[in-house]
């Protein structure tokens, strides 16, 4: 790899070397990336990193194979072609098999880069993170200690390029300031992680991830073990984005071919509260997920998924709006090392009314939910199962009450979407690149004793 | 393949020279440590859906990261890049970020450890033609349609990998190793009245293509159709605090959360463990005893050497109930003033080591798991686990039941759908009140901490908690 060899470049060549009727995409990125974790006043870790990836596509008289290596080196990536070409020989023919073929207008990149990023040096970051993990310490008598403190930050560029008329190039920064803090009391111990996100290191705020940690390891002190009932429940914006993020996968055209979906051939019925209406807008730049591209090169748009609880459509790539006989709407997630697959890049929800006070205070007897665990053991896409593990505070006569722990919630995936009552009008953007907002649940099974 | 010939494996990863080279230049500004992990992983996947064979893949991956001791501080650096000029930049790096002082040389004398392979691969995964890894693919979504005309949707997965790795530090130790995975899964889904249900069954070993030899894709095919199957008739689990009978086999999540993390030193030294102070003390009932044995020839969590370069070990953590010892790398062993115990991992060279589990076991009881279900008066039986979760503090863990049923006076009854239970670690090893003679491994599985990957293993006999907390999901 020649290091000031452009991306578009290094790609391109593979390209070249195509046979006529073979379809080829090359998709190549590579980055560098920063961490640096504190632990008591000294630097435990500090972590620097240049990584790359390089994942050849190609199709054959309807069949495709893909292969994939995490380096840039010529001996390597050279290998590549033969190796997709082969894998392609023993894949099954599928007619809706292709590659993406732009159409439409180009439209101007979105700024993603903010130089800064590159140019703070390593004092700098150290000194984030240092100072971070000491707000924490010292914030409250009950903070007594801090699991780590980081500062990460990392810059990456893509190309993709095909033969059927590819040729784009990305960039984007992102930094972050993340703690993790241990409270105890005579009751026990408790965590709380907090964090602040940007592109650019100046919209870091150390004081937004030091006041949420210490909040979120003191507010469960002495938390107890509920009595098993039903209840409204409260998810503050980043709670609720855990669900959204559930939901947006339910409505990947992929899900929906496959019969792996429940809400296949419902487009057009209400099959979420009146109140919620949801997008994935990767052209919306405060969305983490924006992206003027998508995993196979074609223009990022807004997608209409939930209006008023009505199902809009799904998220297609180039694949699924074949089979479905509709057009892509951009959705192909992937990264090098893999083909594109159907996801959500930027969901959105359309803000309410109220701030998370207002919504609690509307609520007579429910639960306050601050952590949910197990989502990957206790919950099924396909089957709607919802079962988490939570931590939280009661909510009694609309305030705030006592903390408890080690309880499931229950419910499934279209009830909790059809049991939401408010909306809240707080987005907030979570690092996924999901704009959350806070919602209220009726109707949800807590099990404790 | 199955010896420690290392003309077997190919050239080593790296020359020695170059090795020394790159162990200088990460100490010429000081420090009291300096290691060198050299990575190449080959990995190739087959994949069918929909009823077809969707893609074949292939990986290559290979890289060196470099890490530099100072103090309390480490610095890491990691490449793609292993000529000479792009590991000196790494080691350059890494000395620059642990930001030592002093410096001077030292030179490095470096002893090579003879290789054992900890499994035994007869049949290397790269030389089997892969028409014959297609073919798999088709056999077991045919057995799986063929178990009845609710199953909808197939999917199955076959995949391999051979990872090689070099490992040399400023101790003078060095050492490399090889692992092969191969893995088969298929996922199902069913659908009847009651709408739709999922069933997964997967077999992985560190053995070659022979896998296939002592699993019949059609069996994992219809275990997995028949889980589905069940659960279309099944009610939602009940909700509220029960007791809990896992099957043979089952249990190792459970342990893994309930105390498996609970028991890795670094979460110990920062004091966020609910079992940090508690060496030799009663932790759990004693039924238990619990080891984690990075040796077990064949497991999905073996390896020859862990990734700083020592054998890998069978640790007792606890016997008949005691708590008798943590796992340890090589950071926090050496702050100890004691030996590794071999538990210094990572999931690639992009990443640096820290404390994991290698195969986590439940050793055998007496009892018979028969006698464990009749003597249930009610309660949840729970023959294959999900995965779960932990928060190493409190103790609280969850894990998801993937096939389970009631048990109502002494006997098996109706299939439950999914969901979680949720206990806390310390209580729920103390509430340990039967286990069966009948141990088996589990699953092959993927351990995450702190954002990295590893594959582990474990196993238990059928054993039963007198009390926990089943996350109902019924409207």
């Amino acid at each position: 790899m020649s290091a000031d060899e452009g991306l578009v470049g290094i790609a391109s060549r593979l390209l070249d070397r195509a046979r006529p009727g073979e379809q080829v995409e090359v998709y190549a990125s590579r980055g560098s990336s920063t961490s640096v974790r504190a632990y008591n006043g000294e630097i435990e870790a500090f972590t620097q990193a240049g990584s790359a990836g390089i994942g050849v596509r190609v199709v054959i008289d309807g069949r495709q194979g893909f292969a994939s290596a995490g380096s840039l080196d010529l001996d390597v990536v050279a290998l590549l072609l033969d190796d997709a070409r082969d894998n392609a020989s023993f894949a099954q023919p599928d007619e809706a098999n292709g590659l993406a073929v732009p159409k439409g207008p180009t439209r101007h990149p979105l700024d993603l880069w903010c130089a800064d990023v590159v140019e703070r040096d390593a004092d700098w970051k150290i000194a984030q993170a240092i100072a971070l993990e000491a707000q924490v310490r010292a914030a409250d008598p009950r903070i007594v200690g801090v699991r780590a403190a980081s500062y990460s930050d990392s810059i990456g560029e893509r190309a993709i390029v095909s033969n059927m008329g590819v040729e784009v190039h990305d960039r984007g920064t992102f930094a972050s300031l993340s703690v993790s803090a241990l409270a105890k009391d005579q009751s026990g111990t408790t965590t709380g992680a907090g964090a602040t996100y940007g592109r650019s290191t100046h919209d870091l705020d150390a004081n937004v991830a030091a006041i949420d940690a210490v909040r979120r390891a003191t507010q469960c002190l002495g938390a107890t073990k509920p009595p098993t009932m039903r209840l409204a429940i409260v998810l503050e914006p980043r709670m609720a984005a855990t669900m959204f993020g559930l939901i947006g996968g339910m409505l990947s055209a992929s899900a929906v071919l496959k019969g792996r979906s429940l809400f296949a051939g419902r487009i057009g019925e209400q099959i979420a509260s009146p109140l919620l209406t949801l997008v994935d807008d990767p052209t919306d730049v405060r969305s983490f997920g924006a992206d003027s591209h998508d995993g196979e090169g074609l223009v990022c748009r807004r997608v209409s998924l939930l209006d008023a609880g009505v199902l809009g459509g799904y998220l297609h790539n180039t694949y699924t709006a074949r089979r479905m006989g509709t057009t892509t709407t951009a959705s192909a997630a992937r990264g090098a090392r893999s083909t594109p697959g159907v996801g959500a890049a930027a969901l959105q929800v359309v803000p309410g009314s109220g701030a998370l006070e207002d919504l609690l205070a509307s609520v007579e007897l429910g639960l306050f939910v601050t952590s949910m665990s197990g989502l990957h053991s206790g919950v099924n896409a396909v089957s709607g199962d919802f079962s988490v593990g939570v931590e939280g505070m009661m909510i009694r006569g609309g305030a705030l009450a006592e903390p408890i722990r080690e309880a499931t919630l229950g419910s499934t995936l279209p009830r909790l979407l059809t049991g939401i009552c408010a909306v809240g009008a707080d987005l907030e953007w979570q690092p996924s690149g999901t704009g959350s907002v806070s919602l209220v649940i009726a109707e949800v099974t807590l099990s404790g004793s | 393949m199955t010896t420690g010939d290392r003309s077997s494996h190919g050239a080593t990863l790296l020359d020695e020279s170059i090795i020394r080279s790159t162990l200088d230049a990460a100490l010429r500004r000081g420090g009291s440590f300096a290691e060198i992990f050299v990575e190449d992983r080959r990995s190739s996947s087959a994949y069918l859906d929909d009823g077809k064979v969707e893609e074949l893949t292939s990986g290559h991956d290979r890289g060196a990261g470099v890490r530099v001791v100072v103090g309390e501080t480490t610095g890491f650096a990691h490449t793609a890049d292993l000529s000479p000029e792009g590991l000196s930049a790494a080691a350059d790096a890494a000395a620059a970020a642990a930001r030592g002082g002093g410096g001077g040389v030292r030179a490095v004398a470096l002893t090579r450890r003879p290789t054992h392979n900890a499994s035994t691969v007869r049949i290397s995964p790269s030389e089997v033609a892969k028409a014959r890894k297609v073919e798999l693919l088709q056999r077991a979504d045919h057995a799986a349609r063929a178990s009845g005309p609710a199953i909808r949707q197939v999917a199955a997965n076959y995949g391999d990998s051979r990872r090689r790795i070099l490992v040399a530090n400023s101790d003078g130790l060095l050492a490399e190793d090889q692992v092969v995975r191969t893995m088969f899964s298929v996922s199902v889904v069913a659908s009847g009245d009651t709408g739709m249900q999922t069933g997964r069954e997967s077999a992985g070993h560190t053995v070659g293509f022979e896998l296939f030899d002592t699993y019949q894709v059609e069996q994992l095919a219809t275990h997995a159709a028949e889980r589905a199957l069940t659960k279309l008739r099944a009610r939602p689990a009940p909700s509220g605090s029960m007791p809990v009978v896992v099957g043979p086999g089952g249990g190792g999540v459970l342990f893994h959360e309930a105390c498996g993390h609970g028991l890795e030193a670094d979460l110990i030294a920062k004091s966020a463990s609910v079992f940090g102070g508690r060496r030799g003390e009663m932790v759990a009932s004693p039924l238990v005893t619990l080891i984690d044995d990075g040796t077990m020839a064949g497991e999905w969590g073996c390896f020859g050497i862990d990734d700083e370069g020592h054998p890998a070990a069978r640790n007792v953590l606890i016997q008949d109930g005691v708590l008798t010892d943590y796992m340890w790398d090589h950071l926090r062993a050496r702050k100890e003033g004691r030996p590794t115990s071999s538990n210094g991992r990572r999931q690639s060279y992009q990443h640096l080591p820290m404390v994991r589990m290698s195969n986590t076991v439940i050793a055998n009881g007496a009892e018979d798991p028969a006698d464990i279900i009749a003597s249930t008066k009610r309660g949840v039986y729970v023959a294959q686990l999900g995965g779960g979760q932990v928060n190493t503090a409190t103790g609280d863990f969850v894990f998801g039941m993937l096939e389970a049923y009631l048990i109502e006076d002494g006997k098996i009854t109706e299939p439950l759908r999914e969901g979680n239970l949720i206990g806390n670690g310390p209580q729920v090893l103390g509430d340990i009140d039967a286990l069966g003679n009948d141990f088996a491994m589990g699953h092959p599985g993927t351990c995450g901490k702190d954002g990295q990957g590893v594959p582990v293993g474990d196993g238990t006999p059928t054993l039963r908690v007198t009390a926990m907390t089943i996350g109902g999901t019924a409207a």
